[in-house]
């Protein structure tokens, strides 16, 4: 049986890595070779969240299984990633988009989880928050290009953000595993009025409108996902499957 | 060239210690993508001991957190120390307090800038010609810890390692 400690951390590290796996899509298909690079550095930097998290996880599990057990044998139903890490790639528009919100939401998170009083997960949130500046910059200044690029780039963004919409709350509501951990677990209720309001002050900016029409959905933390997540890990986990133990 | 005063502290810190030949041995061992640079240069290199058994046992700290050279590192750490008689060596990878580049060197800043990298100074100021007249290309560069920027003065694009 998980501990909630193990299972809260090994939700963190399923989202950076399903997050990660999804950004590495990009590899090779940016639609510049510098966005082609700069996407697959980020993919980088988020794959080394997962890993943190992992290794810590690892560090926490009476079964000692290793960070490549977790990563590459747990099936869909034991991933427990927030829906939003998993959906498809989209155009490069969605992307963005996706980015932005979850750009915006780690800063918050990595900042109060820099107070936890886990001295591993203050670690690990204070080396993330570093970085994540840099993919914030990044992210807000191509929403910014999106919205008053053209009219095609601003429609896609739109379409985005009304695709992602209700997919934000997931971020913002608190596990069971998560109330048990007071002190060590971010409170994410907390960070939903700040993440609101930055959202909103870059679209009023924009003159982009959000989306009035409110909609819900949830489950990722307990094992149900879209039917996304499962094609994505059969692709990611397919060489360590085939070949049980490969090294380089 | 700038020294901060956190480079001044490691330094302080490798000269009063007790196994400061190990810090001297680890010299050898340098950045895998920045010839030259080592691994003390970069604030990679935190701390060294070694116990009553003579085994050793590294402390190092990632620059960033994906970064690839990590296991690079590690093994060329091993290898240098067991070229000097420490075949049995234990690395530690150290998260917190995070990796700054306020612990490069000022001598790694210059070989930095003489491999054609723009040194996390605040201003960006273009490696070859001095100009700062530059221009963000693209947030990220080569590797996570760099960006890329073109000159406006002589044309050239570079990378300019990122203040963290």
């Amino acid at each position: 049986m998980d501990t909630p400690l193990l299972k809260y951390v090994l939700g963190l590290a399923d989202d950076n890595m399903v997050l990660s796996q999804r950004l590495t899509e990009w590899c090779s298909n940016g639609p510049t070779l510098e966005e082609d690079i700069a996407l697959t550095n980020v993919a980088l930097d988020i794959l080394g969240r997962a890993r943190m998290f992992y290794q810590y996880a690892s560090v926490l599990d009476e079964q000692k299984r290793s960070e490549d057990d977790f990563a590459m044998c747990r099936s869909e139903r034991e991933y427990t990633n927030l829906l939003i890490h998993e959906l498809p790639i989209g155009d490069f528009a969605f992307t963005m988009a996706r980015q932005w919100f979850l750009d915006e939401f780690s800063q918050l998170y990595f900042s109060a989880l820099s107070h936890s009083k886990d001295e591993t997960l203050a670690g690990i949130a204070a080396k993330c928050i570093k970085e994540s500046g840099y993919h914030l910059v990044r992210s807000r200044n191509w929403i910014c290009v999106l919205a008053e690029g053209t009219e095609e780039s601003r429609r896609r963004l739109l379409a985005a953000i009304d695709e992602l919409w209700g997919y934000r709350h997931e971020l913002f509501e608190t596990t069971q595993a998560e109330s048990l951990l007071s002190g060590v677990a971010v409170n994410r209720a907390d960070l939903k009025d700040t993440w609101m309001t930055n959202i909103n002050d870059l679209s009023a900016r924009l003159n982009i409108e959000l989306p009035d029409k409110d909609w819900f959905v949830t489950g990722g933390r307990r094992g149900e996902h879209s039917e996304h997540l499962g094609p994505m890990l059969a692709e990611m986990q397919y060489l360590a499957r085939c070949f049980p133990g490969a090294k380089w | 060239m700038t020294t901060s005063p956190e480079y001044i502290a490691r330094r302080v810190f490798r000269q009063q210690h007790k196994f400061s030949e190990l810090f001297d041995m680890l010299d050898e061992v340098y950045d895998p993508e920045i010839p030259g640079v080592s691994l003390w240069d970069l604030g990679v290199l935190q701390d060294v001991s070694v116990d009553v058994a003579g085994r050793c046992k590294v402390t190092i700290c990632p620059t960033y957190s994906g970064c690839p050279a990590l296991n690079i590192m590690q093994e060329d750490i091993k290898a240098c120390l067991d070229k000097y008689g420490h075949s049995d060596v234990d690395i530690e990878v150290s998260l917190s307090p995070a990796w700054t580049t306020d612990w490069i060197s000022p001598r790694g800043r210059q070989l930095m800038i003489e491999s054609g990298i723009a040194a996390c100074e605040h201003i960006v100021v273009c490696p070859l010609c001095q100009s700062r007249g530059v221009r963000l290309l693209s947030q990220f560069g080569s590797t996570a810890c760099k960006s890329l920027y073109k000159c406006e003065n002589c044309f050239e694009t570079f990378d300019y390692f990122k203040p963290l």
